[in-house]
């Protein structure tokens, strides 16, 4: 069988990165082919070289066995090769069908001539069992249907070779199920599908071979079925992952944080909080499952601060906090890694060396009479960047903006683990983020739970709630539902719990 | 009047976005774009002397070139002149910019500036000779200042856009100012009466380099301005905080930072400088009046184009200030052909405005494959 895309020898380099070191890319027709790869590991920007966004320093493209020079997305199209972006190109308040023909409208006489566009488009999205109706708004349909929308986008192009970038990162499982089908599906019809993901599991229910880049080189080409998740994870990470990490027996301590009856009551008239109470102790991590937007958000910016409308108390150490401010929390022992990275964790364009001093920039070590302290706020940055690995283009001078999303997280755990709090509220630590990097971040909120400090992780992964947790309070709808230990429930029973079909104990919380 | 206000706002944060960023590409390639738009200033202007009078365009251009030089000293002088004010206008709208700010009443908090400054210049003349001035000054940065607290205010505590806010302060400033002037320092005529020779800015020195000019030693002023802000900017705390609201409001309420504290302090910092440029315009010696007549002063103007071909950087800022100081003085030599008044504003408006267009040449000149480009991607 022939090859429908190979890329030869591709070599791209950034200022201060190389990003492609001679990758070779081969996709067979009629096949999933998945590039595997960390984040920063060079994938975006190969694909991105497909695709006619970048040109390479050096290489060939082939499509068809015939090289191809593609200058610009349009030669792309002209290839029959189409790109489902990560964050999705659509028009928000266009129906679904004009943002499908966005660019190749039909006129007639100056005039928007739809009829015959959405015939094509009711029948593409029936013979692939799409589901979607031409004339829904896109603002007013589902992000798992906003994306049928791109894929049927190429499609209407007439698109062979179809490029999904990190397709699933913003899906629900129910949903990847369902895009997988629609993969699956796809390649029947005789399209190819280039498949960007660090994710192995996906890898192995959907892709039939898979190349793997790491830190821009090409490292080998493997056939899914014959490879295990083990191999592939090695392969991408150039060593053994642990997906267990070991850890010590728990030695418990005092209370640390102590919530009683918080209430809140959101814009809406909503409660989004209904008494919710429970402890942390020294030396726990407890683990507060659930499925997203059952409050878990509310009760970390109550907990933080950033959202004061509440009632209830928040005991630290002893100390009521419920009504303090931001700065007070976190220079009395609260540590945040916050749930959206880009909006609280980082400002994108402050350098890495500014952003390491965002909750300490007024400390006597890095200013004196209101002056900043270049050369302490340099080492210290520098020190950081060194102890937890943080990697950058330009070192400390470094743009957060330009860092990849797996070095931003790290920069955000490596400034607030370095301030030693006795709390670390963790929220989704590891969203989007490489088995590298997870297993990295895992064993930082197991170390410091290991030396008697405190650990609130809130997280949506089944996988990181029962692998890293001593103790387990699942959310739904404001309220706790039940406290259960990670030995002695199932994933199965877990589930119940977050979607609200079961209830259990919640003694023991408080 | 509901759909004018969203679109002003609208302008307002595209603005905001573009120059609340800090700038991602080499300081090389920003004053090359920079400098590609005054070319495209100085080409956009000769088109239009062609327009008007084509026979002196090629005249006109050369003057726009040597203006400084038409009249030795006395033109280099004007030059300085012209651009101490605009320089610190473009200071409060830069430094309003990096606190993500569009501080569109620069000229209100000059207005109300300018008229404490006369008040002072022309009423307190029983203070002693070398204070007068200083008074006068401080007067002005004082009235500026809460001209600017005031928006700030509305800002942060009810959420009031500072566009809308520093407008319709322009305006109450505009004519608070006319009747503060009729009732108070009125010359009879049209206009403010002249400061006393104790409230005008000494020259500092300069009147050996310049002596035919009534340049002041308010460019030093300015300068020294320039040199504050830089500092407050990139080496204290206080201009990190600031410009961590600028880039991130809620990532600096995760830090901890006062958000609203910061709103407050960056627009009345902003109405200090403008109301500075006030007291620098009026305490010269060049017969320069406040005359009383429903137009909102155009140095606040300036001062957002100074702001913008300056790249909101203090030094930045300083450059441009010259470069439009140096067209004003240019503009007033074209008097010498047969251009007409109106059409020399036009003329020094549009190179002006034009190279206030620099942004666009930067994402010209930018890495083409930047994240721009890649919307293009639909077809």
């Amino acid at each position: 069988m022939g090859y429908v895309i190979e890329m030869l020898n591709i070599t791209k380099d950034f200022p201060g990165i190389l990003a492609n070191d001679n990758v070779t890319l081969q996709v067979q027709k009629g096949e999933i082919h998945a590039l595997l790869g960390e984040n920063g590991a060079g994938k975006s920007t190969l694909m991105s070289i497909l695709f006619g966004l970048y040109q390479p320093n050096s290489g060939t493209i082939l499509v068809n066995g015939k090289e191809v020079e593609i200058k610009s997305p349009n030669d792309a199209n002209d290839l029959h090769i189409g790109m489902v972006h990560q964050h999705f190109k659509l028009v928000h308040n266009f129906t679904v069908a004009e943002n499908i023909v966005l660019g190749m409208e039909d006129t007639k006489n100056g005039f928007l001539k739809m009829d015959h566009a959405i015939q094509k488009i009711q029948a593409l999205s029936d013979q692939f069992n799409f589901n979607l109706n031409p004339n829904d708004i896109i603002s007013e349909i589902s992000v798992g249907m906003q994306q049928r929308v791109e894929i049927l986008k190429m499609l209407y192009r007439n698109a062979e070779i179809m490029i999904f970038d990190e397709p699933t990162a913003v899906l629900t499982p129910q949903e990847i199920e369902e895009l997988i089908h629609i993969m699956k599906n796809l390649v029947k019809e005789g399209k190819s599908i280039v498949l960007i993901t660090h994710k192995l599991k996906e890898i192995k229910a959907v892709a039939d071979r898979c190349s793997v880049l790491r830190k821009g080189k090409y490292i080998g080409t493997v056939d899914v079925k014959t490879t295990n998740i083990e191999q592939m994870a090695e392969m991408m990470v150039g060593r053994k992952v642990l997906f267990d990490i070991p850890k010590s027996p728990i030695h418990l301590g005092k209370t640390v944080l102590s919530v009683r009856n918080l209430n809140m009551t959101n814009k809406d008239g909503k409660q989004v909080l209904k008494d919710v109470s429970f402890d942390v102790k020294a030396g726990e991590i407890l683990c507060i499952a659930g499925i997203e937007g059952n409050g878990q958000t509310q009760l970390v910016e109550a907990l933080s601060g950033l959202n004061p409308h509440y009632t209830g108390t928040i005991i630290l150490h002893g100390n009521e906090i419920s009504k303090a401010s931001i700065r007070h929390r976190t220079t009395s022992g609260i540590g945040h890694i916050p749930e959206d990275r880009h909006k609280h964790g980082l400002v994108l364009d402050f350098t890495l060396a500014e952003n390491m001093i965002l909750q300490s920039y007024f400390d006597e070590e890095f200013q004196h009479h209101g002056f900043l302290k270049f050369e302490n706020i340099s080492s210290h940055t520098n020190d950081l960047i060194e102890r937890f690995d943080v990697r950058s283009g330009k070192g400390e001078k470094t743009m957060a903006r330009s860092m990849s999303g797996g070095n931003q997280q790290k920069a955000i755990v490596a400034r607030e683990f370095d301030r030693n709090p006795d709390l670390m509220i963790a929220v989704q630590p590891t969203r989007g983020l490489d088995v590298g990097a997870i297993e990295y971040i895992h064993k930082q909120l197991i170390s410091i739970r290991d030396q008697n400090k405190a650990v609130l992780l809130v997280s949506l992964e089944l996988d990181e709630v029962m692998g890293i947790s001593d103790r387990i309070i699942v959310m739904y709808e404001g309220e706790l539902v039940a406290s259960v230990h990670p030995d002695k429930v199932t994933e199965n029973e877990l589930g119940l719990y977050m979607s609200g079909s079961k209830r259990g104990e919640i003694n023991e919380v408080v | 009047m509901k759909s004018f206000k969203n679109f002003l706002l609208k302008i307002s944060e595209s603005l905001k976005n573009t120059f609340s960023k800090k700038p991602k590409i080499s300081l090389g390639e920003n004053t090359k774009s920079s400098l590609y738009a005054i070319l495209a200033g100085l080409i956009f202007g000769f088109i239009l002397m062609l327009i008007f009078v084509p026979q002196d365009a090629f005249h006109g251009l050369w003057i726009i070139f040597t203006g400084a030089f038409q009249d030795g000293n006395e033109s280099m002088g004007n030059v300085l002149l012209f651009a101490a004010p605009i320089i610190v206008t473009g200071l409060s709208v830069g430094f309003a910019f990096k606190t993500g700010l569009f501080n569109i009443g620069a000229t209100g908090q000059l207005t109300v500036g300018s008229f404490v400054a006369i008040y002072i210049g022309v009423r307190w003349g029983f203070l002693p000779g070398h204070l007068h001035w200083i008074v006068a000054v401080l007067g002005a940065i004082l009235a500026g200042a809460i001209w600017g607290f005031i928006p700030g205010l509305l800002k942060a505590l009810f959420n009031v856009h500072e566009v809308v806010a520093t407008i319709m302060l322009n305006y109450i400033a505009m004519y608070l100012v006319n009747w503060g002037v009729m009732s108070t320092v009125f010359d009879g005529l049209s206009k403010s009466k002249s400061v006393l020779e104790s409230a005008i800015i000494p020259k500092m020195g300069l009147q050996w380099l310049f002596p035919d000019s009534s340049v002041t030693g308010g460019f030093f002023l300015a300068v020294i301005a320039v040199i504050i802000i830089y500092i407050v900017l990139e080496k204290t705390t206080f201009g990190y905080q600031l410009k961590a609201v600028g880039h991130n409001k809620e990532a600096a309420r995760y830090a901890g930072i006062n958000e609203k504290k910061a709103i407050i302090s960056s627009m009345t910092i902003a109405g200090a400088l403008s109301g500075l440029a006030g007291a620098i315009v009026y305490l010269t010696g060049s017969g320069a009046h406040l005359v009383v007549q429903n137009l909102l002063l155009s140095e606040g103007f300036d001062g957002i184009a100074v702001a913008l071909l300056g790249l909101s950087h203090p030094i930045g800022v300083l450059l441009s200030g010259l470069f439009l100081g140096y067209i004003k003085n240019s503009g007033f030599y074209l008097q010498r052909l047969a251009f007409d008044t109106e059409v020399i504003k036009i003329i020094i408006s549009t190179i002006i405005y034009f190279s206030a267009l620099s942004m666009l040449f930067k994402k010209g000149f930018k890495n083409p494959f930047k994240k721009n480009k890649k919307t293009g991607g639909e077809k």
